[in-house]
């Protein structure tokens, strides 16, 4: 009982990160109908940009507490963060929108800007991993036999925090509003006098800068940076948001703890050795798109001749 | 006359770089990255099939690339090798079973392929983009978790089959195949797209539903390109795994299949001729900028201002094609060609070739 309680908290952490990353997939995705494939690189930028902020706070100059670090280091990097993804936006997704290219131009163009960042990572940074400072010292609560670290509190409140936040944004605001209208139909929305560069800017403020949260938290909780750690973690955040049904904040959000329960259910099978995760995890994914096609709460799109 | 010109061409092509190779005129690292050529051609093109023409937009190709190398490994080793126990056949049968040894690859990675195209009846556009990547990962996860052909160490002891057809003659095989393979590959795929089939994977392209409405038998369609795609894809690891003589999982990662997929965004959808520009432009820019003296001449302004900074060749490659890839999307985006051949561009060279 122990054992399965300790692993349902462990798949619960690894899913928060999987939801905080499928959010920021699917609130573009959902805006703009563009598979950003460069936001697990974002993730990764975020986690880098953690790293030197928190460095920087800590460092001679400033000397602030790891604790202070912790606090001021959440909302600089979330910032910081969704400048990168808002550069993006400006350098290479605007020009593209404004001409009206194909979707699928755009789609290639945010994975080449994925492996840009990345490859310019490593040609900067050089291939040697970097060690993440500890700012939360470490509180470790035994109940009944089940270890609960502070950390895994953290990230597990700061994903249900984060949904609901984007919840109450996307539904109840009227920036919200504007968002699931430029969803819903692009080309009547300026006639509306809603200024849609600035709703996608929004959007991609919002995506990057929880992207940046989620690439703090991973860093605090697995304190070792390398330039290909969003790659991966990307690339299964995205397809949680598809399976969720992309597009759908709660569908997101679901998926990404589906695919963190998946994932730890198969390593801590013990018939089933580790290696086995990633098989399972996209065989599932597979079988579960192969009978839901556009995903658990997705809506079918209709086509139109 | 005009009829004939362009295959005459290329088996001159063929047979002067197969006499330059027997030669030694041409060095064994020219050979490989001909090699290569022919191998991205293969991949490029037979992409093209499903993203251009058919305009689903898949990106795991490696998968049926790694299916194909590993079958064909297998076969080759179980066939020549020593490595899984006694050869099958004399060392003399190399020549002629090497060929059917990379079709059967091919015809694995062909069946492989049906796993995203079942899916692909009822799924759309960006939701089979996340079948292809998982079908990718599982292929890949699949064979690091087969601990009898070496897992995530990988696999080797092809190049027995080679060093057997060169028992038999010592001449340069591989490039020979690799020729072959990719004249067969642009001639299946030539074929194919101007078939009755063709017009209907054409269809699919322009409006799914419109094209089932018109009796196209859409699924049907769907599964033979998929499968076409994929075999020639096969092949093409087959040749690859043989021409390295040694295959790992990792080697075709979604990397791999980026690789493809700028190939053939770079040469326009669509366009066969402009997939195979593409293809050999890509491959060349890849060998020049491996070259570290190169890489610091067009980065001498930066180490100027930083002198601290040594950027490798191979990583600032990966910045730099990237990098040109966003560009032509921004400023051209349909690519070298755009959606029409070579013949469509420059009507003048119809008058000496036609190319059925």
């Amino acid at each position: 009982m122990d054992f399965i309680i300790q692993n349902i908290l462990n798949a619960l952490q690894w899913g928060s990160f999987y939801a905080l990353i499928a959010l920021g997939y699917t609130l573009v995705y959902g805006v703009l109908r563009l598979i950003n494939f460069a936001h697990g690189d974002i993730f990764m930028v975020g986690a880098y940009i953690a790293f030197f902020v928190s460095g920087f706070l800590l460092g001679d100059t400033l000397g602030l507490s790891p604790l202070v670090t912790f606090m001021c280091a959440v909302p600089l990097t979330m910032v910081l963060t969704a400048c990168v993804g808002v550069t993006l936006e400006r350098i290479a997704y605007r020009p593209l929108r404004r001409k009206g290219a194909h979707r699928l131009y755009v789609v290639i163009t945010a994975l080449m800007c994925g492996l840009i960042l990345e490859y310019s990572n490593l040609a900067v940074l050089g291939a040697s991993r970097l060690k993440f400072p500890e700012l939360v010292e470490k509180a470790v609560w035994n109940i009944g036999g089940v270890t609960i670290t502070n950390l895994k509190v953290i990230v597990i409140v700061a994903a249900v925090v984060v949904f609901l936040f984007l919840n109450f944004i996307v539904t109840k605001t009227k920036i919200g509003m504007a968002m699931r209208g430029i969803s819903y139909d692009k080309f009547p929305i300026p006639l509306m006098g809603i200024p849609i560069d600035n709703i996608i800017v929004f959007t991609f403020v919002l995506g990057s800068g929880f992207a940046g949260l989620a690439g703090l938290l991973f860093a605090m909780s697995y304190p070792i940076l390398e330039p290909f750690m969003g790659m991966l973690i990307g690339w299964k955040a995205f397809i949680a948001a598809v399976v969720g049904g992309i597009g759908d904040i709660k569908g997101a959000f679901v998926g990404g703890f589906l695919l963190g329960f998946i994932e730890v259910g198969v390593v801590a099978m013990p018939f089933l050795e580790s290696t086995y995760r990633d098989l399972f995890a996209f065989t599932i994914l597979l079988v579960i798109l192969w009978i839901k096609p556009t995903g658990l709460f997705g809506m079918p799109q209709s086509t139109k001749i | 006359m005009q009829k004939y010109s362009l295959n005459v061409l290329m088996a001159a092509l063929a047979v002067v770089l197969l006499v330059l190779a027997q030669f030694h005129i041409i060095d064994n690292y020219i050979q490989a990255v001909i090699m290569y050529v022919g191998i991205n051609i293969m991949m490029s093109t037979s992409l093209n099939l499903v993203n251009g023409n058919m305009g689903e937009f898949t990106c795991g190709h490696a998968a049926y690339m790694c299916v194909g190398a590993y079958v064909s490994s297998i076969l080759s080793v179980m066939f020549f090798g020593t490595k899984l126990g006694d050869p099958m056949f004399p060392a003399s049968m190399a020549f002629i079973l090497f060929p059917v040894i990379v079709l059967i690859g091919g015809m694995v990675a062909a069946l492989s392929s049906i796993l995203v195209a079942l899916p692909s009846f009822k799924t759309r556009d960006d939701y089979l983009a996340i079948i292809t990547i998982a079908v990718n990962y599982m292929v890949i996860s699949a064979i690091e978790n087969m601990d009898f052909i070496g897992g995530s160490r990988g696999f080797q002891g092809m190049k027995d089959t080679v060093w057997a057809m060169r028992d038999t003659f010592d001449g340069p095989w591989m490039l020979l195949w690799v020729i072959l393979f990719t004249a067969f590959t642009i001639w299946v795929i030539r074929r194919f797209i101007t078939s009755t089939y063709g017009k209907g994977v054409n269809a699919i392209c322009q409006d799914e539903v419109a094209a089932e409405i018109m009796s196209v038998n859409t699924n049907k369609i769907k599964i033979v390109n998929f499968m076409i795609s994929a075999g020639l894809a096969g092949c093409a690891g087959g040749l690859f795994a043989h021409i390295v003589g040694y295959v790992n999982p990792q080697s075709f990662n979604i990397l791999k299949s980026t690789e493809a997929m700028v190939m053939v965004y770079l040469g326009g959808m669509g366009s066969l001729s402009g997939a195979i520009i593409s293809a050999v432009v890509f491959t060349g820019l890849m060998e020049v900028l491996r070259s570290q003296a190169i890489m610091d001449f067009l980065l001498a302004p930066a180490t100027f201002v930083f002198p601290d900074w040594e950027p490798s060749a191979g990583v600032i490659k990966w910045v730099m094609i990237p990098l040109m890839l966003v560009l032509i999307m921004q400023f051209r985006s349909e690519g070298i060609l755009g959606n029409k051949e070579l013949s469509d561009v420059f009507p003048k060279l119809k008058k000496y070739y036609t190319f059925k």
